[in-house]
């Protein structure tokens, strides 16, 4: 029991997961958000997954309108959004029909009772009143009029009632917030910065979120307020962050640390946008964002930036790296530094535009048209998308080569706390342009070669406006050195296996097993799953089986110790959001008989799901 | 915003230079006779005049016979591939604003694969020249019919005839939002140089169209207006401020008529109904008009700067919110961006 401010002694538990369900309307991302930034605030470690639906505003109402937002908070590390969530808020029928599956048995169903009308529940598909029958016998039910509630808390505003109506999110965040003994200032902080000089809009939202909170004490909702407590979290400055966010800081941290201006080409695509979003808001960092025409000219810009010397970066999801292709190609040819991001979303084509899925990695290691190898990373989590964006442009620069850098739909919304780095403690990503000839031709003159090779095998990176250095850089293969066009075959093949080989001999990171190193079953995962994974393995730890992990954040070239380590696991499990894609790489590259554990529903892994994929594998009992 | 990468001696102090300090030492491969040679001639023998440096000049190119232009020229150079130079350039002109960029194509590069890339290049209007070399035909692929070739052409990819309109580049440029259209030939060495200097010269985006002969598979497609001994009846020259007026003794000349203009003889409505070009006028339906005199290059055919309007350069206004941002705000500091949202202490 933990003694409240109001002074009430309320039960504790460890985590508790809130998912926040209403029509798209209704601002339930806004909501949830809310609730996270408190909770983050008030020491909780945390996950989110933000779920939208593609449509901006699909039919009121309707089951395909339905939005929602997970949160799970803790009063220890965790490493996922929730498997299933333990309080519900529906804001309307078509929520609760969509969302209440979900739920744990015994779970808290709270819902604004308002909108249970004849024309909202036929809209849901319901032909009755579920707030009446036995439907909710399972659950704990708390019905709470918001609309009604909200609209009188602002009757003496001002404010028109359809205006005052919009803040009912604001009433559920003010009830969640007592419920769940959340600190308050934060949110009314944020309501007066966020709607700053709509004077109306913070009265309303603020008398909703107060109605809402002493809805909760009027209502005698006291048996369902829990707390959880503060996580031990290891010392140091925090923030709430998610992926796209993350990696945008990336990219303007990467220029700062190259001294690099850094030169956005980018085309608008979700889940990718709010990177774009974000640099554009960035400019006084020497970052210029450039909204191309299409992703061929994103990509072209780009890479145009970065034959001048800047540090060119694209971002998109799926359908745009498939237009970008051809001029990845040439990158590769041409041998510059330019970092690629794709956010990858469910596919092929639209697909599932808002919903994740990882399926990209085969065409970036492989979707372009002849020998053209480029270096392949992928982010872990929200935060993981700092370290990586810079990791992408040092990989880049200093090997001048095209990079791809994955995330997902997942990574790019949902968020941590994030311990936030010693901006003196990043490694500053040096650079060199080249400035002097560096061959005599045969008349014994000083000439430059562009296509000379330094230790790293990356050619000179001279940029336009170099005096002396004037040279000619294009698609046709060029003569080994000169970078001269030439058509001689054999000159070719060379070509072909350099540019294999530089790629190739990128010294990348060796792999650390977490787990027990002597089980049976080793789980590879790349990108997103980490959380899940991690989770999943903890669980199967804590019951006292053996189980190992390794996740890949190199795809391309892989850790030089990887082979070693499959060696040592009779069985391997490859989970992916695909049908099977890094568990082909590693069957082809190692010859092992890795097995993938596949998701494709536009969600991602549970920890439970993994948890009894690995009891699947190493059988249940001990 | 990109000083540091800037070796830049200034415009001050350019050495002088000659046509061969202009010429790469790479063997120039199209075939005998093909126009490009004329082109790139005109060229190299201008740069030394237009006062600027090899290292800060770059051209790019995509992909075609004309896309081979980067590799003559001893300058910076990139050639990139099919359609995709406009937006490169576009990249670089805005990276590096103290480069003069240069792009050159053919009317399948620019106007086919490349279009949608040249129509926003325009309508934008950053700082590069954009040399279109029209031979209404794709070269480098052995002679299929391009955008720009006439209804009914007969090539090996339309054996009866193609049967698509043709562009004509000029009206399309000035439908794009360009600032600055001419056109020129490959039979006039002089009047391509003068047409290339007023393209370097303007700020904004600049197109050129030359129309290009491919002796090899459409030969003579402009014989009919830019031989020697017709081009002064088939060509018809525009020069700002002056009346329209061509022909041998100057016996034609163009005026307003029916909200468009028409070919008219001087004799019969006299010199005063004549159009006096203006090439700066803002309202570009003169211009476009103009170009609308000859639908295919069969008949009396403007030559000439069609239009050449300021309207401000889109890679001076992106800079300038750079700039603007770190006046307003302060130069970026990455820990405070790192705090930026709410932060809390463990
Ligand atoms: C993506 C792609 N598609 C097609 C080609 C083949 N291709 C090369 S040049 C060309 C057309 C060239 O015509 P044009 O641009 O008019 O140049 P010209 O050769 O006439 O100077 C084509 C279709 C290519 N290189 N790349
Ligand atoms: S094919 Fe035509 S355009 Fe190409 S080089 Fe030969 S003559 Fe010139
Ligand atoms: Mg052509």
């Amino acid at each position: 029991m933990t003694e409240t401010s109001a002074g009430s002694l309320v039960p504790e538990v460890g985590r508790l997961v809130i998912r926040f369900a209403g029509d798209s309307g209704d601002g339930m991302q806004l909501t949830g958000d809310r609730f996270t930034s408190a909770s983050a605030l008030f020491g909780n470690d945390l996950a989110t997954l933000p779920e939208y639906p593609a449509e901006i505003r699909a039919p009121a109402g309707s089951l395909a309108g339905v939005s929602a937002f997970q949160v799970h908070i803790s009063d220890h590390d965790i490493f996922t959004p929730g498997d299933a969530p333990h309080v519900l808020v529906a804001m309307n029928p078509a929520a609760l029909k969509a969302e209440l599956g979900t739920l744990v048995d015994g779970g808290t169903v709270i819902v604004n009772a308002d909108t249970f009308n004849e024309r909202n529940l036929a809209k849901a598909g319901y032909d009755h009143d579920p707030l009446e029958g036995d439907d909710l016998d399972a659950y704990r039910l708390v019905g709470a009029p918001m609309t009604s509630l909200t609209k009188e808390a602002c009757k003496d505003l001002g404010v028109k009632p359809r205006d005052a109506e919009r803040s009912k999110n604001f009433f559920a965040l003010g009830l969640l917030s007592w419920m769940y003994s959340r600190p308050v200032e934060p949110t009314l902080d944020w309501i007066n910065a966020k709607f700053k000089g709509r004077d109306l809009i913070i009265a309303a939202n603020k008398a909703a979120f107060s109605a809402g909170h002493a809805f909760g004490e009027t209502a005698e909702l006291s048996d369902h307020q829990l707390i959880v407590r503060p996580a031990e979290l290891p010392a140091g400055t925090y923030t709430n962050i998610n992926g796209n966010t993350a990696l945008a800081w990336g990219l303007v941290a990467a220029g700062q640390l190259s001294g690099l201006p850094v030169f956005l080409g980018s085309y608008p695509i979700t889940p990718a946008s709010d990177i774009l979003h974000e640099l554009s808001r960035q400019k006084r960092f020497n970052v210029t964002t450039f909204q191309a025409e299409d992703e061929i000219a994103a990509v072209g810009s780009a890479l145009g930036a970065a034959y001048g010397g800047l540090l060119g970066v694209t971002t998109t999801s799926g359908p745009g790296i498939a237009l970008k292709g051809e001029t990845l190609g040439l990158a590769v040819s041409l041998e510059l530094p330019l970092v690629i991001v794709n956010i990858q979303r469910g596919g092929p084509s639209t697909g599932m535009p808002t919903k994740t899925e990882a399926a990209d990695l085969l065409m970036s290691m492989y979707g372009r048209h002849g020998e053209s190898p480029m270096p392949v990373i992928a982010a872990r989590t929200p935060a993981d998308c700092f370290d990586q964006a810079i990791e992408a442009a040092r990989i880049a620069i200093e090997h001048r080569t095209p990079v791809m850098l994955l995330s997902d739909g997942y990574l790019a919304n949902s968020s941590e706390p994030w311990l936030l780095p010693v901006v003196e403690h990043l490694e500053p990503i040096p650079i060199e342009f080249a400035g002097d000839f560096n061959q005599v031709d045969e008349n014994g003159d000083q000439v430059f070669w562009p296509y000379l090779r330094d230790d790293n095998m990356a050619r000179p990176w001279a940029i336009p406006g170099t005096p002396d250095l004037m040279h000619r850089i294009g698609g046709l293969e060029k003569q080994d050195g000169s970078g001269n066009v030439s058509y001689d075959g054999a000159n070719h093949a060379r070509m072909i296996a350099l540019r294999a080989e530089r790629i190739a001999r990128i010294p990348v990171p060796d792999v650390e097993v977490s787990g027990d190193a002597d089980a049976e079953l080793l789980l590879v995962g790349w990108g997103s799953t980490w959380g899940a994974i991690t989770a999943a393995v903890r669980r199967v730890r804590n019951s006292g089986r053996k189980v190992a992990h390794v996740h890949l954040t190199h795809l391309n070239p892989m850790p030089a110790n990887l082979g070693e380590v499959l060696s040592g696991f009779p069985k391997i499990l490859v989970p992916e959001m695909n049908l099977g894609q890094l568990v082909r790489m590693l069957r082809d590259e190692f010859l092992v008989d890795a097995r993938p554990v596949s998701k494709v529903s536009g969600q991602p892994f549970t920890a439970a799901e993994l948890q009894q994929a690995i009891l699947g594998e190493i059988g249940d009992d001990a | 915003m990109t000083d540091m990468l800037l070796p830049d001696g200034g415009i001050e102090d350019v050495p002088t230079t000659t046509r061969a300090d202009w010429q790469s030492n790479q063997e120039v491969r199209w075939c005998p006779g093909c126009g490009d040679y004329s082109i790139l001639t005109a060229l190299q023998l201008l740069m030394p005049d237009l006062g600027v440096r090899r290292e800060k000049t770059v051209f790019v190119s995509g992909i075609g016979c004309a896309a081979r232009f980067p590799y003559y020229m001893n300058t910076y150079g990139m050639h990139s591939i099919h359609g995709r130079a406009p937006a490169i350039a576009t990249g670089l002109a805005l990276a590096r604003p103290d480069l003069d960029v240069w792009v050159v194509g053919g009317d399948g590069d620019i106007l086919s694969i490349g279009g949608n890339h040249l129509i926003h290049a325009l309508r934008r209007n950053i700082d590069i020249n954009i040399l279109l070399f029209n031979n209404q035909i794709y070269g480098l692929t052995k002679g299929q019919f391009s955008p720009t070739s006439e209804r009914g052409k007969v090539t090996k990819s339309s054996p009866i005839g193609s049967c698509a309109t043709p562009f004509n580049p000029v009206s399309l440029a000035i439908g794009a939002e360009a600032s600055f259209v001419a056109r020129t030939h490959d039979m006039d060495r002089h009047h391509m140089q003068e047409m290339f200097k007023r393209a370097y010269e303007h700020p904004g985006t600049s197109i050129v169209e030359v129309y290009q002969n491919c002796n090899v598979f459409n030969d003579g497609a402009f014989e009919t207006i830019t031989k020697k001994d017709v081009r002064d009846d088939m060509l018809i020259p525009l020069c700002h401020g002056e009346p329209i007026r061509f022909g041998s003794e100057g016996q034609f000349g163009v005026a307003r008529y029916d909200g468009g203009v028409e070919i008219v003889e001087v004799a019969e409505v006299g010199v005063d109904a004549l159009l006096v070009h203006d090439e700066a006028r803002v309202d570009p339906s003169t211009a476009f008009a103009l170009s609308r005199l000859a639908e295919n290059p069969d008949r009396p055919t403007p030559v000439g700067v069609f239009r050449a309007v300021d309207r401000g350069e889109y890679g001076e206004a992106l800079r300038g919110q750079v700039d603007q941002m770190a006046t307003d705000r302060g130069e970026g500091d990455l820990r405070a961006l790192l705090h930026s949202l709410p932060t809390w202490t463990v």
